[in-house]
């Protein structure tokens, strides 16, 4: 039995975004698995739930008019990760929502509650960091759209504005950011299964038409840093480089002026940054070989 | 045919496969109030007060106790046998709230409400000022003579210390040309992880106080209420259902006094404690973190010239089982490795951190590990292959142990070495592994265990059981020897079936759940003493039953007693094997005979002088990622002597668990704690990384049956011995893959990381740079 | 006070409704108000998965399931496997079969999980067993015993010999 005030179960998306006008104190509850969980150990106690779990309009993935793929805030992770269009153009994030905690985890698990808790070690974020993710939100003026970058404020705080009753209702994946491009995630973690990650590093990369040099890589990582974060630095050691492994070694060795990895009992900054540069190194060698490239 | 030795379906499988068994928390009749537990916010200190009124203005809040309401007197709490001799009581050190603070996460509060969220808001809302006293987490920290005291009566907050003292050590290391090898072995503090928590209900009945709990030890925990409570022993009654694991967490009184306590304070009402897996974590017990120093001085053929072993156990805040466990770890080193000049002493010592009790394998997974680690030491200081050194100097056949009085009637270690050998292709590997030189590398690994088997002659070992004689010809049997998981039941139908004469284990109905009203006095579930010392009084119960039925049935065929055996549940004629009735006709004749009734039962106590050695080993083969400091353990096997197998599935059911505990102690778990507060940092198994699906490989279980002499059976320990070598065999195999000595467990990745930079194997050039 | 609300659904192929406390979880309903002895707590956050049923096709961990959200779903519990006359599902007699079962408190999540697996009529190598079922914590098994039971139905039910 959880500590809880009062429940509202929205009916639609319009009126989760009343629910939310008429009780700015409430909590939006996706999946719950880090709402109920933090309500039963007292964080989140005696307050009121909005749930839009029942929204099934916001599931499921699909490609709009833009030709950008719309993941519906509530897809379950392990619906991203069966989706054909996901395994199509980005399958790395649904690999990388693949290692969420256990089965039934990415069962209840969504898109949106993971990335709307503003943590740095959702396997999602790193992901759509790394795919330049538009986050849309839905309030009372109609929607709202932004970088996933601006999204997240600080540590468990993102960019959604209560006072307009908002709430998350899609990630987007503009065309631009997936045409051509092969990824590869790593979760670093303590355990193969049910475990948040020390540090997650997720690559892409899209190479010259004659599969020569690297046209673009970019790299996000979680837990290097109080939220996700991109690594302009090793980005820009990569462009246009050809497929060595010096440029590998160049490119991990960069993230170090970029990550902001620190102490903390789950794990030493050394330690972090000892893994960051091996990661980094191993994910855009892999990247490059999905893409079709050959190390040389 | 032989009802022992036979891989049967578990006597409790239907029901647990359907979702039916009932344990505790299944049992609880409607209405129950719930008691939720204020625990301790600092590590050591006194609670000045507790300010209760916004918790009692909390509608469903019953009754507030707290520390300042309980009674003054101590109890003890280890699931030990009682003894008469007062210098071998357990030491009684608690109370049943604390108003001396001892670790963080120690009890201080009880907040009763109707229901479970009332209960938690009012915990919530409790107000607990404290007065803050200097705290220690490290064992050899808290000897020292400026360490903050945790209880009055111990000085330098040591419970205890023992020595060994064999030959001289101090005489033979001066023999000259002599090789040390020194070294320092820790070991974490791990907690069971059982996947029910414990948990108990009280209420009062006639008077009495009527306790179910999620225990090992209904019989115990009897006693220890009734001493907490101040009560006689025979008011209380403690009843044990189904429990969802236990692995000597639940060999303690846990909440039961407590529990039993505030049924008392609010009319002896139903009242309910449901531990949280976060309490489980840190407010129940955990393994004890033994440091070893070990110094072995060598002569140049790799025998042992001397040995000193100095083990710093840390006990954690309240006494618990002990000294037991430690001492039981130094005991085994002169034993595995027999050396004639050795030094052992072994402190147990209060800290600050959560109470250490009996966990699977008592001391013993972290000798082996220190143990096996310096053996690899010694293989290595001079020149040898460390598989053949153990071969060479491991306890050879005939090793006689004066204090036990365990004998080593076989070769056990060496034929279990051989057979582990085998499967892992150990000198194959070997071979091909020292070609490896880029950053992943493989390697190979062994460790061995010795382990004694129930509690004689420390403690006392009995066994008692009734077996009565159903209608049916079945058999009735009930002990007071728990099933907690391991399968005990299941045994005991076997031996049952087979020492009465039945025709199946199916013909024996095992009362699973022990009542402390009905069931004979037994002690429980520990020292992986079930299926050793039941076969005691189980033989001999049967053996009177089998007295009754045939002097019944001698009025019915007029055949001599000596005459007729029980075969397959009929009574025959010896001298022919003519089958003359069945149990089931005697039964019913014998019941309802207007004449000569009679209701054939059999009850007797074994009381056991004895003592059994149960060996084996594991090989690890691993491969490690030195740049990513991972280790994935590849293949795993164990080889256990313990004896004839009562039923060889549900022995390697048992040994799988058991590697996989050791593979997590080797690998991956460690409750830690905040150095600067003392608070637990990771008391959830998201946190604390007890093993899952994906961290193990398939665990291979290997047995050599040598039958133990002393068993009616041929049986002994097999529950905690599997939990024991795989730490040190996963540490030797990363040895040999990277020449990297880990004198810690658990090798994580943390401390690959660091091991590896000492060692030069990984080279951040970064970090100079800066 | 309390807010309760009428929630209706299917369990194990009956239809059934009641008034739910709206902070009920699903493991307390189902356990509560439907005797559902199969659905286990053990650690309430959704790391143990012994509190583990099939909602719509899917297993999830009812710990962390608002009871409320079962309205109109098709929930199936351990409960449901056991035929009219108590006779056990293939998967239950090969926990059985295979020592899969000791102390008995993960094994109904554990065969739920199964069932999902096996309702795919799917093959699966050993490691995608692993990974379908590491939502799972278990102490007894070390795991390999439970692999066994699940691949050997699954082998059985597509009609394959089970390999060495």
């Amino acid at each position: 039995m959880y500590d809880m005030k009062a429940l509202y179960e929205a009916e639609s998306v319009e009126n989760a975004v009343a629910l939310r006008l008429e009780h700015p104190e409430a909590q939006i509850i996706a999946g719950g698995s880090d709402v109920l969980v933090q309500m039963r150990e007292g964080k989140r106690a005696g307050k009121e739930l909005i749930s839009i779990y029942g929204l099934d309009e916001l599931r499921g993935v699909s490609i709009d008019e833009d030709e950008n793929i719309r993941i519906g805030s509530l897809s379950s992770f392990s619906h991203i990760t069966r989706d054909p269009i996901i395994q199509k153009y980005i399958n790395v994030l649904g690999e990388a929502v693949d290692m969420v905690g256990g089965p039934q985890i990415r069962n209840i698990g969504t898109i949106g509650g993971n990335t709307c808790n503003g943590v740095t070690s959702a396997d999602s974020a790193s992901t759509l960091h790394a795919w330049e993710a538009i986050v849309e939100l839905t309030g009372r003026d109609g929607i709202r759209r932004l970088p996933i970058k601006d999204f997240y404020i600080k540590a468990g705080q993102v960019d959604i504005r209560v006072e307009d009753g908002e709430i998350q209702t899609a990630i987007l994946i503009p065309k631009a950011s997936y045409e051509n491009c092969y990824g590869y995630y790593i979760k670093y973690a303590m355990r193969n299964a049910m475990d948040i990650a020390t540090l997650g590093c997720s690559v892409n990369v899209r190479l010259s038409p004659d599969k020569q040099t690297i046209e673009r890589a970019r790299i996000a990582y979680g837990v290097a840093g109080p939220v996700p974060m991109r690594c302009p630095s090793a980005e820009s050691a990569a462009k246009d480089k050809p497929l060595t492994l010096t440029t590998a070694e160049e490119f991990s060795l960069a993230v170090l002026n970029d990550i902001h990895a620190r102490d903390s009992w789950r794990a030493s900054k050394a330690f972090r940054e000892h893994i960051a540069v091996e990661m980094a190194k191993r994910c855009l060698i892999e990247s490059i070989k999905r893409a079709g490239g050959v190390i040389k | 045919m032989s009802k022992v030795g036979k891989s049967e379906i578990r006597v409790d499988a239907y029901d647990k496969i359907t979702g039916r068994t009932k344990y505790y928390e299944d049992r609880m009749p409607a209405g129950a109030l719930y008691a939720r537990i204020k625990h301790s916010a600092i590590a050591h200190g006194f609670v000045k007060s507790i300010d209760k009124s916004a918790a009692e203005a909390i509608p469903g809040v019953v009754k507030v106790l707290t520390c300042f309401d309980v009674p003054e007197h101590c109890f003890p709490t280890a699931g030990h046998p009682w003894s008469m001799d007062p210098g071998h009581q357990d030491v009684a050190d608690r109370n049943l709230l604390n108003r001396h603070v001892r670790y963080y996460g120690d009890d201080v509060a009880v907040v009763i409400a109707e229901d479970e969220v009332s209960a938690m808001q009012g915990v919530r809302a409790l107000k607990v000022e404290y007065e803050e006293l200097p705290f220690v987490l490290d064992v050899q920290k808290a000897m020292e003579p400026d360490a903050p005291l945790l209880h009055e009566n111990f000085s330098g907050n040591i419970l205890k210390h023992t020595d060994i003292r064999k030959g001289s050590y101090q005489e033979a290391i001066k023999e000259p040309g002599l090789i040390k090898v020194e070294g320092w072995y820790n070991t974490p503090t791990v907690q069971h992880s059982h996947i029910e928590n414990h948990g108990c209900y009280a209420y009062e009945e006639n008077g009495r106080i009527v306790i179910v709990s999620s225990t090992q030890i209904p019989h115990i925990i009897r006693r220890i209420v009734g001493q907490a409570l101040g009560r006689p022993w025979a008011d209380i009654r403690v009843i044990k259902p189904y429990i969802g694991g236990g692995f000597g967490n639940k060999q303690d009184a846990l909440y039961e006094p407590l529990c039993a306590w505030c049924s008392t304070q609010v009319g002896g009402k139903l009242v309910r404690i449901d531990c949280s897996r976060e309490e489980t974590f840190v407010s129940n017990r955990v393994r004890h973190a033994i440091r070893f120093h070990i110094i072995t001085w060598l002569h140049k053929d790799g025998s042992i010239a001397a040995r000193k072993v100095e083990c710093f156990s840390n006990q954690g805040a309240y006494a618990s089982h002990g000294h037991s466990i430690v001492a039981k770890a130094m005991g085994s080193f002169p034993q595995i490795y027999p050396c004639d000049n050795f030094e052992g002493d072994a402190w147990t010592v209060y800290t600050n951190r959560p109470v250490a009790g009996a966990m699977r394998g008592y001391g013993m997974p972290q000798a082996s590990f220190a143990d096996d680690a310096n053996i690899d030491e010694c293989a290595k200081a001079v020149g040898m292959e460390p598989l053949e050194y153990r071969m060479k100097y491991i306890m050879p056949k005939g090793f006689h142990d004066g204090f036990s009085g365990n004998t080593n009637y076989y070769d056990s270690f060496r034929e279990c070495l051989e057979k582990g050998k085998e499967y892992i292709e150990y000198d194959k590997k070997r071979e091909e592994y020292a070609k490896d030189a880029g950053p992943i590398r493989r390697g190979i690994g062994v460790a061995a265990f010795w382990y004694n088997t129930a509690v004689y002659p420390i403690s006392l070992e009995t066994s008692s059981n009734r077996m009565l004689l159903n209608l049916d010809g079945t058999v009735t049997m009930q002990c007071g020897e728990t099933e907690i998981g391991q399968g005990a039941d299941t045994a005991y139908a076997q031996m049952t079936a087979e020492a009465v004469g039945l025709k199946s284990y199916h013909d024996v109905r095992v009362i699973s759940c022990q009542d402390t009203d009905i069931t004979p006095t037994g002690l429980g579930a520990y020292a992986s003493r079930q299926t050793y010392v039941a076969g005691f009084s189980i033989r001999q119960t049967a053996t009177l039953l089998r007295q009754k039925i045939l002097q019944y049935a001698t009025k019915l065929t007029r055949q001599a007693v000596d005459n007729m055996d029980i075969v397959d549940g009929n009574i025959v004629r010896k001298n022919d094997g003519m089958v003359l009735m069945s149990l089931k006709e005697l039964a019913m004749t014998a019941q309802y005979n207007a004449a000569d009734s009679e209701h054939i039962t059999a009850e007797s106590t074994f009381t056991i002088r004895n003592n059994a050695y149960s060996f084996g080993c594991t090989f690890a083969d691993v491969e490690v990622d030195i740049p990513m400091c991972k280790v994935t353990l590849k293949k795993i096997i164990n080889v256990h002597d313990c004896g004839k197998l009562i039923n060889p599935a549900l022995a390697e059911a048992q040994v799988h668990g058991g590697m996989s505990m050791a593979i997590g102690y080797g690998m991956s778990e460690q409750l830690l704690f905040d150095e600067k507060t003392g608070r637990p940092l990771n008391n959830n198994l998201l946190d604390y990384k007890l093993s899952t699906f994906m961290d193990h490989p398939h665990l291979e279980a290997q047995f050599i049956e040598n039958p133990e002499p002393t068993s009616p059976f041929g049986t002994k320990a097999l529950g905690e011995p599997p939990a024991c070598s795989g730490a040190p065999a996963i540490r030797n195999a990363i040895y040999n893959a990277t020449g990297v000595a880990i004198d810690t467990v658990p090798i994580t990745p943390h401390v690959l990381y660091a091991e590896f930079s000492k060692a030069g194997l990984i080279h951040d050039s970064w970090k100079e740079e800066k | 006070m309390s807010q309760y609300k009428l929630v209706r659904f299917n369990l194990n192929g009956k239809d059934v409704e009641k008034m739910v406390d709206v902070r009920a979880s699903l493991t307390d309903m189902l356990r509560n108000d439907y005797h559902m002895n199969s659905v286990k707590k053990g650690c309430e956050v959704g790391e143990c998965g012994a509190c583990n049923v099939i909602i719509d096709g899917e297993a999830y961990n009812s710990c962390i399931y608002l009871a409320v959200w079962a309205e109109g779903k098709h929930i199936r519990t351990l409960e449901s496997l056991l035929g009219p006359n108590g006779e056990l599902s293939d998967i239950q007699q090969a926990f059985i079969e295979e020592t899969a079962v000791q102390c008995g408190f993960c094994t109904p999540g554990f065969v739920m999980t199964a069932v999902e697996i096996l309702e795919t009529n799917r093959l699966y190598t050993d490691d995608e067993l692993r990974k379908l079922l590491s939502g799972h914590l278990c102490r007894c098994t070390g795991y390999e015993n439970i692999l066994r039971a699940v691949k050997k139905t699954m082998y059985r039910r597509l009609g394959l010999p089970l390999p060495e």
